[in-house]
């Protein structure tokens, strides 16, 4: 029971990196393309996490803690980098 | 009662993948830059505590580091979004005709 | 299990391929092919610790995926700044 929920809960995760990577090839300004990797980095952690359940093992989320931090540092360079213009 | 801790994780989790789910289609239908950026950062935000509640049901012992990874994004994920949104209203970035209210470019005029 | 795994992995090295083709493909601005290398690092930080190697992962991802896009959009901060002057 509990098995096949996670599986289904991967799918629609598997889903949401599918959507946000078509964002991030449509995007039609780069504004639209930053926003599109931020959420590629959240779907990332997610993914990271039912990695993690997936094997069994805690060390895994190391990673997810990585990305937590780092996702915040490239995305506020990313918008200094905006804010003079492209 | 483990077994009752894992289905109330495992909905979690589901629960916690369909707000990931809703929020890249958000991302993938919205008109406009500011209208993904809510779409895509409130819900996924949402999302991911969830699926991380979840995992701390089934897993109680990888609890700390769970904690970690959601005050970490409780910290900057709001910080992040609400910088870029300044950042591409700073670069004017076009809006569609749906977006009619702008406050932010009304206060620059009445300040200047 | 095991050709799941197999499954997951091409999925995700044909997803690498596609965010590379974004960096050559369309408008060729040095800002996208930069964004388009941070996702290809962070899909083969998700591919490694797929294939069970969380050490190469955490070292991708804090070196590929993080300071490599941080550097890489401060030297064009820098280098379009001393151009327009």
């Amino acid at each position: 029971m509990a098995e096949i929920l996670i599986v289904v809960a991967a799918l629609f995760s598997a889903a949401a990196f599918v959507m946000a990577l078509l964002r991030f090839i449509k995007g039609p300004s780069p504004a639209d393309r930053v926003v599109a990797f931020d959420v590629l980095t959240i779907v990332a952690i997610s993914a990271i996490i039912f990695t993690a359940l997936a094997a069994n093992r805690g060390i895994y989320l190391d990673v997810a803690l990585v990305y937590a931090l780092l996702s915040f540092l490239g995305v506020i360079v990313i918008a200094r980098f905006l804010e003079k213009g492209f | 009662m483990s077994e009752l801790l894992d289905i109330i994780g495992a909905l979690l989790l589901l629960a916690g993948s369909i707000f990931l789910f809703l929020g890249s289609l958000g991302l993938l239908r919205m008109p406009d830059v500011f209208n993904r950026i809510q779409a895509g950062t409130k819900a996924t935000t949402l999302g991911t505590l969830l699926v991380l509640i979840g995992t701390a049901f089934i897993h109680p012992d990888w609890g700390f580091k769970l904690l970690l990874i959601g005050v970490f994004l409780l910290f900057t994920n709001p910080l992040s979004s609400q910088v870029l949104a300044n950042a591409a209203h700073r670069s004017h970035v076009t809006k569609s005709k749906l977006t009619t209210l702008d406050q932010l470019a009304e206060d620059r005029e009445e300040n200047s | 299990m095991n050709a799941i795994l197999l499954v997951i992995t091409i999925l995700l090295g044909i997803a690498m391929i596609i965010a590379a083709l974004m960096a050559i493909h369309r408008e060729r601005s040095l800002p996208i092919a930069i964004l388009s290398a941070g996702l290809v690092s962070l899909l083969a930080s998700v591919q490694f610790l797929v294939l069970a190697a969380p050490d190469v992962a955490m070292t991708e991802a804090a070196i590929g995926s993080g300071l490599t896009t941080f550097l890489f959009f401060f030297v064009l901060g820098k280098v379009r700044r001393r151009k327009h002057d």
